[in-house]
């Protein structure tokens, strides 16, 4: 029978550093009794076994999309690899990709907005990081592709926590927080972790914004500043005047998409009774209505950028001028 | 033009076939249609349908002549299937995915995995080349042994039977789908973005074809080479490629617009006629000279994916993503 109306298979992208223990959790999850299969690209064949029918090798071969738009990078390969795993989407309920330690993540999550196939039948859940925390605060100053992976995360698994004290492991956990206050960061030994914590996370789901806590927002200048990489957040009790945010917001993923890795917002528009949420992924944004505001939530609009090397007075300037 | 209010209709003349999977691939053995399944079947129909097991897991890659179905699989073979329903596995290469097939005259066959293609000839060696990148597409000229081998940044002309290098011609960006004029003269890749973009052989002449809203999944050159129609917009865009200088500086033929977009076409052997099959299961035999419509199949909402003349031009054989197909024999 045709299936006329079937839901998009997730996605769930596992990076992190050489060693953290991406291989490690990805058979954790393979082998854990959910009943569920996946299907597994993978990049380093035969380093640690993998024990799952379905494994597929991918090049990891970046190219740029034609669009005049330089850093909106994909991955060929995984657009190949799920037009070829769509043709037997019977036989898994979700799609794993691992990375090599050293990949940017960008370009895996963006050929899940650029494609249309693959956007059409597929939905990035989320981007799950894997770091040592013996190892990451020295990787974040001498590896790039560690700090991008950090940025990128919607979920973080500090692991091999039993080897460093709890003074050391807050320190990290403050490292993280400074380069990206939304990923949910759990704290592991050997990557054990209940798997509902890391599949099916929904965290490119327009519905699932809630909160960017505020905690972070507040404090919003509490960074390091010898950071090159790290978060910039804004919030406004005012409404927002869309005639002025979306050209601002378009102009500046333009001009700034290169240093803007993630961004995400809730707003509050002038005479609308609903909340407008956007999440992007360097130049690609993706926003809509989403519910009307609670009479017990305060009207707050509220931005964060993920970036390297971003001006921070003139960002929050332009945010400002959007105010109605 | 005809009343659109009361189109030409010849469903009537329709059998609905339900295939039970996606159609990926489709041509005609002879006079018998054999569709193939994305999940590794190959549904052979005359009276009776004989289903045909050519790969255990999915289909990649379809290719043929009158004679013989080539498909590439994700459990690396590459199948011949006839129209007696023998399957014969041509190559095998376990763990790894055949991406692209192709076939030449005389049993010749070309096949790839990941960056490397290979030229198996009908007698003697096999010879195979490694390219800069994932090969996106794979085309034997009409004509000789030459290939035109698709990936990003180009394509690369290949002579397996000749030392040199194969020859590039470079565009930026994923070419993914390849294919020849009849006469030789230009070769067409299909892009990751919305656009096809084209050489002409003779002086490198770059071709762009643009203003597509979606990727252009379906094309073929219409008889004698006059026209390339494509889908990917919601209408079939056709490109005039009768004169030498092919279609730059010159607008392309739109036919057959509706509100839904385009998903498969197939020019008819020896009329100026196309078919073209449509994201919501509709699917029109167009006239190319006025734009006259008939009715082939009405919509039922699924994708045509697929879409095949018989080599005579007196059936055509239409393929969905749902796996409701049918044939039409005129």
């Amino acid at each position: 029978m045709p299936d006329v109306a079937s839901p998009k298979i997730p996605v769930t992208v596992l990076t992190g550093y050489l060693g953290a223990g991406k291989t490690t959790l990805l058979n954790r999850i393979l082998s854990e009794p959910h009943g569920k299969k996946y299907a597994v690209v993978v990049n380093e064949f035969g380093e640690i076994g993998i024990d799952n029918d379905l494994v597929v090798g991918a090049d990891e071969e970046v190219f740029e999309m034609n669009n005049g738009c330089i850093c909106c990078t994909v991955r060929g390969d995984l657009i190949r690899i799920i037009d070829g795993l769509l043709r037997r989407k019977n036989d898994f309920d979700g799609i794993i990709i691992e990375t090599t330690g050293l990949a940017d993540p960008a370009p895996v999550a963006q050929t899940f907005f650029v494609d249309e196939t693959v956007g059409a039948k597929t939905s990035l859940d989320a981007v799950v990081t894997v770091a040592d925390a013996k190892w990451l605060k020295d990787r974040l100053k001498d590896a790039p592709e560690a700090k991008s992976q950090i940025a990128f995360a919607d979920v973080i698994l500090l692991n091999k926590t039993d080897l460093v004290t709890e003074t050391e492991l807050k320190d990290v956990e403050m490292r993280i927080r400074a380069i990206n206050p939304f990923a949910r960061i759990h704290r592991t030994q050997r990557s054990e972790i209940a798997i509902d914590k890391v599949l099916g996370q929904g965290a490119f789901d327009l519905d699932r914004i809630q909160a960017i806590d505020p905690d972070f927002l507040e404090g919003g200048h509490r960074h390091f500043h010898d950071e090159d990489m790290r978060s910039y957040s804004f919030s406004s009790d005012k409404p927002l005047d869309p005639d002025r945010f979306f050209p601002w917001i378009q102009d500046l993923t333009q001009t700034q998409g290169p240093n803007i890795l993630r961004s995400k917002g809730i707003l509050a528009f002038k005479d609308d009774p609903e909340r407008f949420v956007f999440q992007g992924v360097h130049m690609i944004l993706d926003g809509d209505h989403q519910r009307p505001w609670r009479a017990d939530e305060p009207k707050l609009s509220r931005l964060v950028f993920i970036g390297r090397q971003l001006d921070a007075a003139a960002l929050e300037k332009g945010f400002l001028s959007c105010v109605a | 033009m005809t009343d659109t209010s009361s189109p030409s209709s010849l469903t009537s003349k329709l059998r609905p076939l339900d295939l039970g999977g996606a159609v990926v691939g489709l041509r005609f053995l002879g006079t018998t249609p054999a569709f193939v399944l994305g999940e590794g079947e190959i549904v052979l129909v005359e009276e009776d349908e004989v289903r045909v097991r050519a790969h255990h897991g999915a289909v990649l890659s379809v290719a043929g002549d009158d004679k013989r179905i080539l498909t590439g699989g994700d459990d690396g073979r590459v199948v011949a299937t006839r129209a007696d329903g023998s399957a014969q596995a041509l190559y095998e290469q376990k763990g790894r995915w055949i991406d692209q097939v192709a076939a030449g005259s005389e049993g010749a066959f070309a096949f790839s995995a990941g960056k490397t293609a290979h030229f198996q000839p009908a007698k003697g060696e096999r010879k195979s080349h490694d390219f800069p990148s994932t090969v996106g597409g794979l085309a034997f000229a009409p004509k000789g042994t030459r290939l035109a081998v698709a990936h990003y940044g180009g394509v690369s002309l290949w002579f397996p039977n000749a030392q040199a290098k194969p020859e590039l011609l470079e565009w930026k960006g994923s070419h993914r789908g390849v294919m020849w004029s009849p006469d030789m003269r230009f070769v067409v890749t299909t892009m990751q973005e919305a656009a096809l973009h084209g050489w002409r052989l003779s002086d490198g002449g770059h071709m762009r074809m643009t203003g597509y809203p979606s990727r252009v999944t379906s094309m073929a050159f219409t008889t004698g080479g006059k026209f390339l129609a494509t889908s990917g917009s919601s209408e079939a865009i056709l490109w005039p490629f009768a004169s030498k200088e092919g279609p730059m500086g010159k607008q392309p033929s739109m036919l057959a617009p509706r509100d839904v977009r385009v998903s498969a076409v197939a020019a008819h052997p020896r009329d100026e006629v196309i078919a073209c099959g449509y994201e919501d299961g509709l699917v029109l035999m167009v006239r190319i000279s006025d734009g006259a419509e008939i009715l082939l199949r009405g919509p039922d909402g699924t994708t045509v994916s697929a879409l095949a003349w018989r080599g005579d031009g007196g059936a055509l054989a239409i393929g969905t993503e749902s796996g409701a197909a049918g044939l039409t024999v005129f």
